[in-house]
């Protein structure tokens, strides 16, 4: 794609909830220097958790720390139909 | 060497694949059948075929139920070596591979333990991929695992890697709407974003060659244990069959959702080891681009697909469970048989 047309990528950012920031459209990453970071793709995640080795985009760890936007929910977020025949409560 | 003459020389490699040994009866007349005079009778292999479901005890573990639907279903990918491409719509092939599928199908919903979201789909979604508890084999790599156990990893993993997105591209004209543009944005990202040198199956076949592995594509059909092409089925089945593909999807999902930390390990194991760059990078490249896709692909794929046609959500999960149990059978073995100082292949590398 040329430059004219990459510019015309809006762009926006989606906070996900428990996890990272999702960055799509045509915007500059900079390092603290100015100097440009490039991203290899097109749709890139950025950490917002801290724990990323690979900052500043994400690499999943956010799930190893246990990293929450909002409460905890109360129940289960997942059952299984067989879950009364084997006697388990999940 | 520059990226368009690898490119050539990578692509000529690729397909078709070179007939495998039989592994029963099923595949000896199926080969038999493949390689002979296009309209001879395929009463042997359909008899081959029921005789040996019939004796099968287990579908998901049977060398030669497995391999026989792997190169069935290999003819919609990149064909076989010395077989008629005519043979791919055949209906008497296809009256074969249904009864086939059927028991394969059967023997997963028995098997694979169905979820059921309590709230939403993506949350579910997170939900079992976190409770997954199947034995780390990508831990076990970047600890403990020898340079030939890395090279088994990678000829087990070279059966999916080498034609890596490709049966989930199948769902694409199924979908519509978000799920369709959610499945496309992750799609065009495995297929390298318009850069052909950075296709995931290009850069797999970069890392084989790195490790000093053969790169064509079924080099290594022989050798691999046969939970590789169960792992293999389960895709191209749920990816083949309009009827499944919430299964697809959710296979999908679960997948990148369970590939980030264990690339970063993969890709330490791999230094630790000694390999060069180009082998530790496909493994690199996985930590950042599968951060991304399983967002996209729990939320904006499999989410959007769920409230869009409601009734696939059950299916949807039954995927992404088929998906760990299935892979967690296959890469857990691996790691048992090297814990117990033996190979996870048939035959030697």
């Amino acid at each position: 794609m040329t430059d004219a047309e990459a510019s015309a990528r809006p762009v926006s950012i989606t906070a996900c909830p428990d996890g990272p920031l999702l960055v799509r459209g045509d915007l500059a990453l900079l390092d603290e220097h100015g100097a440009p970071i490039e991203p290899n793709r097109r749709t890139f995640a950025l950490c917002r958790c801290g724990a990323s080795a690979v900052r500043p985009f994400c690499d999943g760890s956010h799930k190893l720390v246990g990293f929450r936007t909002g409460p905890p929910p109360r129940t289960p977020a997942v059952t299984y139909e067989d879950e009364e025949w084997r006697g388990t409560t999940g | 060497m520059t990226i368009t003459a690898e490119r050539r020389l990578t692509d000529a490699r690729m397909r078709p694949m070179a007939l495998p040994e039989p592994r029963g009866p099923i595949t000896a007349a199926l080969i038999e059948v493949l390689t002979g005079p296009e309209h001879a009778s395929v009463g042997d292999l359909a008899l081959a075929a029921t005789e040996g479901l019939a004796a099968s005890v287990d579908p998901l573990i049977d060398d030669d139920v497995q391999l026989a639907l792997f190169l069935m279903y290999e003819l919609h990918y990149g064909g076989l070596e010395g077989v008629s491409d005519s043979w791919e719509w055949d209906p008497r092939l296809l009256a074969v591979r249904g009864p086939i599928e059927r028991e394969f199908e059967e023997a997963l919903r028995h098997s694979v333990r169905q979820p059921v979201a309590v709230r939403d789909v993506p949350e579910a979604l997170f939900a079992l991929v976190g409770d997954d508890d199947s034995p780390s084999l990508s831990g076990f790599v970047e600890r403990d695992a020898t340079a030939d156990q890395a090279r088994e990893i990678l000829a087990c993993r070279s059966i999916y890697t080498l034609k890596e997105a490709d049966p989930h591209s199948w769902a694409i004209p199924r979908l519509h709407g978000r799920a369709k543009s959610a499945l496309v944005e992750i799609q065009a990202d495995e297929y390298g974003g318009g850069r052909p040198d950075r296709l995931h199956a290009t850069i797999f076949a970069r890392a084989m060659r790195g490790a000093g592995l053969d790169d064509r594509y079924g080099a290594y059909a022989d050798h691999v244990p046969v939970e590789v092409y169960t792992s293999m089925n389960l895709m191209s089945l749920f990816g083949l069959h309009r009827r499944l593909r919430g299964a697809i999807v959710g296979h999908l999902a679960a997948y990148e959702m369970t590939s980030s930390l264990p690339c970063r390990a993969y890709a330490n194991g791999l230094r630790r080891l000694g390999f060069g760059e180009d082998v530790a990078d496909y493994f690199d490249e996985h930590v950042e681009a599968d951060a991304v896709h399983e967002q996209l692909a729990a939320r904006d794929l499999a989410g959007a697909l769920a409230e869009e046609e409601p009734q696939l959500a059950r299916d949807i999960l039954f995927g992404a469970s088929a998906c760990l149990t299935v892979d967690g059978r296959l890469w857990g073995g691996l790691r048992e048989r090297f814990e117990r100082g033996e190979s996870a292949l048939r035959r030697p590398l």
